[in-house]
């Protein structure tokens, strides 16, 4: 089956980020930025689902500026086949993306979509669940495993209180988690094999869909400052502080 | 006036306390009625009309919504969302898998995670985690919303006289199917609901030493356990004592972090913690700027001493 795998470049998620101070969003100029983390596991889990002979061809699609092909590029160097860059400069929501998503979909027809569970800018957690539905088909999200047998594909799910595990009619949609594997690294080679890849740049106006934005930001602020802490000297000390706060007899 | 439809988030024939603060944050919009489903879910649903300021309970107890799967489930919302002006969802595992399937097949965007009620339209919720916090409006003429439970009051459990209505149900869809489950069993206060939470990182070295210091601590301070990322990954205790962006949100009165660094996805979430509590050999660990109290010291000598003088 083919997979397909969207990707998004987001700010490197060990850069702390700043709010710019007329309160209008986060300072993206000159930031380092990466592909999602969650993302990564996304391809890496094709990459294994290719190489156990699962999948016949991974398909990593990405939607964003022009330099969101670094992204791609990442992700065919990893082992992608091909890529799709839906290109824009506008900021496109969890539903918009959804739906671009869906009519790539409706083009390839893939029997697995994989996505990562959220992505580390906006935090939303939505687009997987929402291409699951505008597609009609099962969703396993947050996948800690993913087993393909035959028509079905079983996916363990981090779940509140522990693991809980669904069988799922492909296709299907899958959303990883964290401890789904450990993405590998693009080797130099790779690097250089994925610039000869194909990558086919599209707009949202090719797919006809209305992504115009839902939701209006305000305001962008820093959250509340914490006021300064003080150190103790030694465990008695902090004992005294534990009594005082009443959380120790 | 406003008609919002909670999901109510249950377990093992119990309501959970995570509905309790998705109600307070419903209650800000308008009209409060709820949705409990599931098979054999009576008890619940007498639970969830006793819950101050419910008015409906509507009920759909069936086979198809045992374990909450989000193809069947979603259907059964957008039914019930034809007389309703907002979907509210505790942000629970479950309400995150739910919740964006319902806002798809009504075609709106879902404002996640939300930290407060502006006004019916506008509220606040953090991104980049935890860093940045947004203020959005939204022009959906329906709206869906998860709730972080830490942002809000819990609701009376008592006091309340909802109406329990059954629905019917919408069926069992077909594309996916309950397999197991692997649920980890804590006998201590659980992670999101606690006030006080002893938690660990990867300082702990392993999994017997974590038991060995980081339990009888949590014993004697009646608290949850909790994990960063680093622990869990290195098997010293299972995920889902993961506190961070991507494992739980708590915001306890006393949160004490052993051995953990303090990376920003770990703060994202733990920061909101009325006091926190740091012990770290490090004295420039990223953890003492937010701390209200910090120890430098070794672990493996305070954790014990500490233990013991308590």
């Amino acid at each position: 089956m083919k997979i397909l795998v969207p990707v998004k470049r987001v700010i490197d998620y060990n850069v702390k980020p700043r709010v710019k101070a007329d309160g209008t969003g986060v300072d993206l100029a000159n930031v380092k930025m990466s592909m999602n983390p969650f993302d990564e596991i996304a391809v890496e889990e094709a990459i294994r689902l290719k190489e156990k002979g699962v999948a016949t061809e991974i398909v990593a699609v990405s939607i964003g500026v022009a330099k969101a092909q670094e992204t791609l590029r990442t992700s065919l160097a990893m082992g992608a086949d091909r890529a799709i860059l839906v290109q824009t400069d506008d900021e496109v929501e969890p539903l918009g993306v959804a739906k671009l998503l869906a009519k790539i979909v409706e083009e390839e027809q893939p029997g697995l979509v994989i996505l990562g569970k959220q992505a580390i800018d906006d935090d939303s957690n939505q687009t997987g669940q929402m291409l699951a539905a505008l597609l009609g088909w099962g969703q396993g999200t947050f996948a800690s495993k993913v087993e393909v047998a035959g028509d079905t594909v079983n996916v363990t799910r981090e779940v509140d209180g522990g693991l809980e595990t669904v069988g799922l009619k492909t296709p299907a949609i899958i959303t990883t988690d964290l401890r789904l594997n450990e993405p590998r690294y693009a080797s130099l080679p790779n690097i250089m094999k994925a610039k000869s890849k194909p990558l086919a740049t599209k707009t949202p106006a090719d797919y006809g869909v209305d992504i115009s934005p839902r939701l209006e930001t305000l305001k962008v602020s820093e959250p509340p400052k914490r006021s300064a802490g003080v150190k103790v000297a030694d465990v008695d000390e902090l004992v005294a502080k534990l009594k005082a706060l009443g959380v120790a007899a | 006036m406003t008609k919002t439809l909670v999901w109510v988030e249950h377990e093992g024939g119990a309501l959970k306390d995570a509905t309790l603060s998705a109600v307070t944050a419903a209650s800000k919009l308008g009209e409060v009625h709820l949705i409990v489903a599931g098979k054999g879910v009576d008890g619940v649903a007498a639970e969830a009309a006793k819950i101050a300021g419910v008015g409906k309970v509507h009920v759909a107890d069936d086979a198809a919504f045992d374990h909450a799967l989000a193809e069947n489930v979603a259907p059964l919302i957008v039914d019930l969302m034809g007389s309703h002006d907002a979907f509210v969802a505790p942000a629970t595992s479950n309400g995150k898998n739910i919740a964006p399937r319902v806002a798809a097949l009504l075609d709106v965007m879902q404002i996640s995670d939300i930290l407060s009620v502006e006004s019916e339209d506008t509220f606040t919720r953090p991104t980049y985690a935890g860093n940045a916090i947004a203020t959005v409006k939204t022009k959906d003429a329906k709206k869906v919303i998860t709730v972080r439970g830490t942002a809000f009051e819990k609701a009376a459990k008592e006091g309340g006289s909802g109406a329990v209505e059954a629905v019917s149900s919408t069926g069992d869809k077909g594309l996916s199917s309950f397999v197991g489950a692997e649920i980890a069993k804590l006998e201590r206060p659980e992670l999101t609901s606690a006030k006080i939470i002893v938690s660990g990182g990867r300082a702990l070295k392993d999994g017997p030493t974590f038991e060995e210091l980081i339990m009888p601590l949590a014993d004697k301070l009646g608290a949850a356990v909790g994990a960063s990322r680093a622990a869990v990954d290195a098997g010293y205790v299972p995920n889902d004592y993961q506190v961070g962006q991507t494992g739980k949100i708590v915001a306890p009165e006393v949160y004490v972090a052993v051995g953990i660094s303090g990376a920003i996805q770990h703060l994202a979430g733990m920061k909101d913690s009325k006091t926190i509590i740091a012990i770290n050999k490090d004295e420039d660990a990223p953890i003492f700027q937010v701390a209200d109290i910090g120890l430098v010291g070794d672990l493996f000598k305070v954790v014990p001493e500490l233990t013991g003088k308590l």
